[in-house]
């Protein structure tokens, strides 16, 4: 898995509550069965226009955005279905960190599987961070997983809550698979267990 | 100390708890579908890693597949051929039993697996699928994983998670006539909000869920997820154990008889503690109609779609107001006089045997409005044929309902079943997302009677006031 350890970036802001899977990734792209060609496809209802141009009222469609790394998000951001090609394609939009509130358990679970970090802050720091992202063009923020901080050059010096095992697989990039199966002989034992029982 | 019954399941899985990692929990069944598998079996083969336990892993297609007469023919769109092609070779290759479209035990993935008896209380169940928490009906720790999970699962058979606390959900009273789980759930939902839920496993309990058919502790299960939380679980008695008695994959004989014994053992202990309790009145309980865009925003169907106004907190009104945009509803409008286009009555939460036959009850004898376009698609190959067999398909079939084959269709559109822009659905699936159902598309959530009464009047109407045959 691809490393997380410190990001500068600027914030793109999409200031709804309940941003759901389905408008992350709608169904019809979710045939692929690759990992990647998800992301021109991200917010597609949201982003374009019936013939394919890019709707200049969609909020991250805006030439100030358009180099964002991080995105800022309502509450319970990434509801509903499981699918993992929504963290696929929110980074190939260029998004390794989002900022909300609260996430969806499944959706904060399959974004640390793919090397992105899902912040949780406060509603007043969240609120911050959003309306300087909306009021002036190439607000930033650092997202610092080390320290467990976002700070910007404006004052905010915001802490966030970090599993530790998550913490360190994304800090050193770690295969969930492989560290698993190191348990092998603990699973072995565990099977003998269940089969005789069964 | 006394424990509930997430607790007496998880400790009962258990592989490994390292220090300052999340446990390592055993997986006795994994379900697999098109979608969000084939990555992970693709992972697999790059790291030369096998799928450790193909016997406890169980797959079918039903998110591509076409529910018109086409099905049995190669499926048209390419790129989803190509998925449900890489389904079949990924489970020849490594020994994964595929039920496929030329299957009777073919269908929705949380439906066939309790009809074949894969299902059991006191399980582990996860599947690349939120409404896995279906199984928790069950017994069962049952929930949804994404396409990195499948992998982990493929070549461990284990998961790493963190435990998460409980909350109970108790439904007390009776329910009325024309009030069904569907109502309990939405009711819930839209009290909790689509996040009340994160970070608990939810048990429903009460007088209203131990009367309650397996087909409905099925669908109140199914929609656990739209509060947020992963998994929802109902302690196993006798209507799960007669439900679950001779099905193909259920203990036989003795073996059946001490499973059962040891079944019974997962109850909570009565004096259990969880982390949140949620009462419900069930006496009160009206039918509910969703008219937004998020399964929390639910009304009752004698009240009026509300304005953004009523609500308090400003993430809600604005909620609101998107979604009554989206919806082409005006606060105010009596839920009664919200006429519709279509009819979906599908899905893993509403297409069960029981579904379709309280469905028929209201359709018999009945004509399904000029303006409505209904159509029914069965859970699975085999609710389908038991349908055919008890007279079901005659009895949509006269009322001009379209009686399709099994899949998930329709509540989500993956297949050619869609919703055309500005079409209004009254559909027993479980979300009404913006363009759920096809872009543009305007979803309503309701029960199976709700959406066959809506069926015949072209618009929502009190099914309590219902003359059944």
């Amino acid at each position: 898995m691809e490393k997380f350890t410190k990001l500068t970036s600027i914030v793109a802001p999409l200031d709804r509550a309940n941003v759901d899977t389905d408008q992350i990734i709608p169904k019809q792209f979710l045939k692929r069965i690759e990992r990647t060609g998800f992301g021109e496809f991200a917010f597609f209802d949201w982003r374009y226009l019936e013939d394919g141009v890019l709707n200049p009222d969609f909020i991250l469609n805006q030439d100030r955005y358009r180099n964002a790394n991080i995105l800022v998000g309502g509450r319970n951001f990434g509801s509903g279905s499981s699918r993992e090609h929504a963290p696929w394609a929110l980074k190939e939009m260029g998004f390794q960190a989002i900022i909300a509130t609260s996430f969806a358990d499944i959706f904060r679970n399959n974004c640390m599987q793919n090397g992105m970090l899902p912040v949780i802050l406060s509603e007043s720091e969240v609120d911050t961070i959003m309306a300087r992202a909306l009021r002036g063009s190439g607000y930033k923020v650092t997202v610092d997983l080390e320290s467990q901080t976002v700070t910007d050059d404006q004052g905010l010096n915001a802490s966030f809550d970090v599993d530790p095992f998550r913490k360190n697989s994304l800090l050193e990039g770690l295969d969930d698979v492989g560290l698993s199966m190191s348990f092998g002989e603990a699973i072995d034992s565990f099977e003998e267990k269940r089969t005789a029982r069964w | 100390m006394a424990k509930t019954m997430f607790e007496k399941i998880w400790e009962q899985h258990v592989v490994a708890e390292p220090e300052g990692q999340p446990a390592l929990i055993y997986i006795d069944l994994h379900l697999v579908h098109e979608v969000t598998s084939p990555q992970a079996f693709e992972a697999l083969r790059l790291t030369n890693r096998k799928v450790r336990r193909p016997d406890l892993t169980i797959s079918t297609v039903d998110h591509n597949v076409p529910t018109d007469d086409t099905r049995a023919e190669e499926i048209k769109d390419p790129i989803a051929r190509k998925q449900v092609e890489t389904l079949r070779r990924n489970c020849k290759e490594t020994g994964v039993t595929l039920y496929d479209v030329d299957s009777a035990a073919q269908g929705i993935v949380h439906v066939i697996g309790p009809e074949q008896g894969y299902t059991q209380p006191g399980m582990t169940i996860v599947c690349g699928d939120s409404h896995t928490s279906t199984h928790g009906a069950f017994g069962s720790l049952a929930f949804g994983i994404g396409t990195s999970e499948v992998e982990h699962v493929l070549a461990t058979q284990t998961l790493r998670q963190a435990k998460p606390k409980t909350m109970e959900i108790r439904f007390n009273g009776d329910l009325k006539q024309g009030v069904t789980a569907k109502d309990m759930i939405l009711s819930a939902i839209g009290k909790m909000g689509t996040a009340g839920g994160t970070g608990y496993v939810v048990e429903y309990t009460g007088d209203a869920i131990k009367k309650l058919s397996m087909a409905g502790r099925m669908t109140v299960c199914n929609m656990t997820i739209e509060a947020g939380a992963r998994a929802g679980l109902i302690a196993p008695d006798d209507t799960t154990f007669d439900w679950m008695r001779g099905r193909k994959f259920v203990p036989k004989g003795e073996d059946f008889d001490t499973a059962v014994a040891e079944w019974r053992e997962l109850a909570s202990d009565e004096d259990a503690e969880y982390d949140a309790l949620l009462e419900i009145d069930c006496d009160e309980l009206e039918p509910h109609v969703s008219w937004g865009t998020n399964p929390g925003q639910v009304a009752r169907v004698t009240d009026r779609v509300p304005s953004p106004e009523d609500f308090d907190d400003s993430a809600d009104v604005s909620s609101a107001k998107r979604a009554l945009e989206y919806m082409g509803l005006t606060g105010g409008t009596a839920i009664e006089d919200i006429e519709i286009d279509r009819v979906f009555i599908g899905s893993c939460t509403n297409a069960r045997i029981e579904d379709l036959r309280a469905a028929s009850h209201i359709v018999k004898g009945r004509k399904v409005a000029s303006t409505v376009r209904a159509q029914i698609m069965p859970g699975s190959t085999l609710t389908k044929m038991l349908a055919e067999k008890e007279g079901l398909d005659k009895i949509f079939k006269e009322a001009g309902f379209e009686w399709r084959e099994s899949g998930c269709s329709m509540c989500l559109g993956m297949n050619p079943d869609i919703l055309e822009p500005g079409e209004r659905c009254a559909s027993t699936s479980n979300r009404n997302f913006e363009g759920r159902q096809g872009k543009g598309g305007r979803t309503h959530l309701v029960s199976p009677e709700m959406a066959a009464a809506a069926a015949i009047e072209g618009h929502f109407v009190d099914v309590r006031d219902w003359e059944i045959e």
